[in-house]
């Protein structure tokens, strides 16, 4: 666990995964949420909200709040708390709103 | 329709979703259960069946209660179909879900809707902030994740699962800066009213005693009736400041876990127009049910905490009750053999609800932590504070349905589901009215974001014989 994270974990016999969080490799206990994984690697924040800008991180760690909405694998808007970690899996943080214009946009980076 | 063979859906796998296919299977109904999460168990025994003996000792022995239920519930021939989140429901009990990015539609005979309980909002300044939780997430986040906090942890608020979580740190080992308790000796007084009563559930109180008994042993910090709550920070939580005693404190912290109880659930209620009622006791909206857990809407029912709160216990009874009441209805029970089955679950609902009335007098949420003050964010996803909402109420905003027009309140993607009961009490003390005048938001469809897409790829549900 990295020194800066408001959590610890217990050790557990879970064999660790590979994913990705703004381009940078974490090592993650399989079988976690994103969330739990972010917070876990000492991510304290996970989104700017779409109105003021204003940081925020996982809050109710159910799936009723819709702070820990992150990009998972190019998916914006996606719920961290609700989503189990795999390797490989690349997630950003949501910066505001969703981009109105992203497929067109994920259009143009395939050359389409 | 291949459908027809479905007699019973049950929306959620936790105490009275389990209880309920239980119970239902054993009088030969077919029943499907949807729910959102990967295991089964809801958030109360959240990753039950996967969880390890250091776990197990830490949360104790009402967690561990939960593991026979799972157990049973997966070998009762019940289809449970996990990570499956619904977004609408219809009257006819018609259930379209998300699963796997792909949206899937389901009919039923009958709807069970046990949604259970989600906490209830706690808006104090700052507690957006970064490093801010529920105190429900830091127990989810022990559960499901074997996570503990780092470094120094401010517990805030009031209600059973605050005090159970600082006990549950102190055996992991863990040091808390302090408990700060909204609940105060007056509160005490008030509650000793519905002793009586209570002794029936000496249980439940047993439990509370020796949960403040093993807090005091702790020697933790244990400040009560604090007042004036609220998280310093500029992009993340830094401090908690309250006043207790006369005094006003100033902890440093980068972690705040808040509570003050837990109130229905009541999405799928509301966006089905059933009659609700405020109550006054428990500070939130329920459904209307029979003593079967039957609502306004015949052939659907609710049960346990999505109804009212009633705690794990309460919710398995209620669940056992559906399930006879589905099964009479479906012509697998005579009435009179119904009746009979029910005595027992009715017996031990009656317990289990007994303690309740002291529970709610004793940890009923502060007054300023429901109806904050002006500066205060209600809204977090759309960031509206509680001064808009009164401005709004000035301009002649009568409810929260109309304060979503003036101000966006709970137009946001939690739909509500974190400022709901604030909003609609703020305006109910702008107005001088009760909240039962004001009401709630129109709840409408889709209940979790979809997408076109997901909308598009919508099948029905496959019910082809499933491998286990």
């Amino acid at each position: 666990m990295p020194a800066d994270s408001l959590f610890i974990q217990l050790p557990t016999d879970s064999p660790c995964v590979m994913i990705e969080f703004e381009g940078q490799p974490l090592a993650v206990p399989s079988g976690i949420s994103v969330a739990a994984a972010l917070l876990a690697s000492g991510i304290r924040q996970t989104r700017r909200t779409a109105v003021s800008g204003a940081p925020r991180a996982p809050y109710c760690m159910m799936g009723v709040c819709f702070e820990c909405l992150v990009e998972v694998n190019g998916v914006p808007n996606c719920q961290a708390c609700m989503v189990t970690v795999s390797d490989g899996l690349k997630v950003r943080r949501q910066q505001g709103a969703r981009a109105l214009n992203a497929l067109a946009e994920e259009g143009a980076h395939d050359g389409i | 329709m291949a459908s027809e063979r479905i007699d019973l859906l049950i929306i959620g796998a936790g105490p009275a979703g389990m209880s309920a296919a239980v119970e239902a299977r054993r009088h030969g109904l077919e029943v499907l259960v949807l729910d959102e999460q990967p295991s089964p168990g809801g958030q109360i025994y959240r990753n039950i069946r996967e969880s390890d003996p250091q776990r197990l000792a830490i949360l104790g022995d009402d967690y561990s209660a939960g593991r026979r239920l799972a157990d049973e519930f997966i070998a009762s021939g019940a289809r449970y179909v996990p990570g499956a989140a619904v977004w609408q429901v219809g009257e006819q009990c018609q259930v379209h879900y998300l699963l796997e990015g792909r949206s899937v539609v389901v009919q039923a005979r009958r709807l069970l809707i046990a949604t259970g309980a989600f906490e209830r909002p706690m808006p104090i300044p700052g507690w957006t902030l970064p490093g801010v939780m529920s105190a429900g997430a830091g127990q989810i986040l022990l559960k499901s994740a074997a996570l503990l906090p780092a470094g120094p942890v401010v517990l805030a608020g009031c209600g059973p699962l605050l005090y159970l979580l600082a006990v549950q740190y102190l055996k992991a080992g863990i040091q808390l800066s302090a408990l700060v308790d909204t609940a105060e000796h007056r509160d005490i007084l008030q509650a000793w009213r519905h002793i009586p009563k209570a002794l029936l559930g000496w249980r439940d109180l047993l439990k509370g005693l020796s949960l403040l008994a093993k807090l005091r042993l702790a020697k933790l910090p244990h400040y009560r009736g604090a007042r004036a709550l609220r998280i310093e920070g500029a992009e993340c939580a830094e401090a908690f400041c309250f006043s207790s005693g006369g005094k006003v404190h100033r902890l440093p912290t980068n972690l705040v876990l808040l509570h003050q109880g837990v109130v229905p659930n009541t999405q799928i209620s509301w966006s089905l127009r059933m009659r609700h009622q405020w109550s006054d006791a428990q500070l939130c909206w329920r459904a209307d049910r029979d003593q079967w857990g039957e609502t306004s809407l015949a052939g659907v029912f609710i049960a346990g905490d999505g109804g009212a709160i009633g705690g794990a216990l309460a919710a398995r009874e209620q669940g056992r009750l559906v399930a006879l009441a589905v099964a009479s209805q479906l012509q697998r029970l005579d009435g009179a053999r119904r009746d009979h089955l029910a005595r027992e679950p009715q017996g031990a609902l009656a317990r289990c609800l007994a303690a309740r009335p002291l529970i709610d007098a004793l940890y009923r949420p502060q007054a300023e932590n429901r109806i904050p003050h002006n500066e205060v964010i209600v809204c977090r996803c759309e960031e509206v504070t509680a001064g808009q909402v009164r401005a709004d109420v000035r301009f002649g905003c009568l409810g929260p349905s109309q304060a979503k027009t003036f101000n966006r309140c709970g137009m946001g993607p939690c739909q509500g589901r974190l400022c709901g009961l604030s909003v609609t009490e703020v305006i109910a003390e702008q107005r001088q009215v009760s909240p039962s005048v004001v009401g709630y938001y129109r709840v409408r469809p889709p209940l979790k974001p979809i997408t076109l897409a997901q909308l598009a790829s919508q099948s029905n549900h496959d019910l082809s014989p499933e491998t286990p």
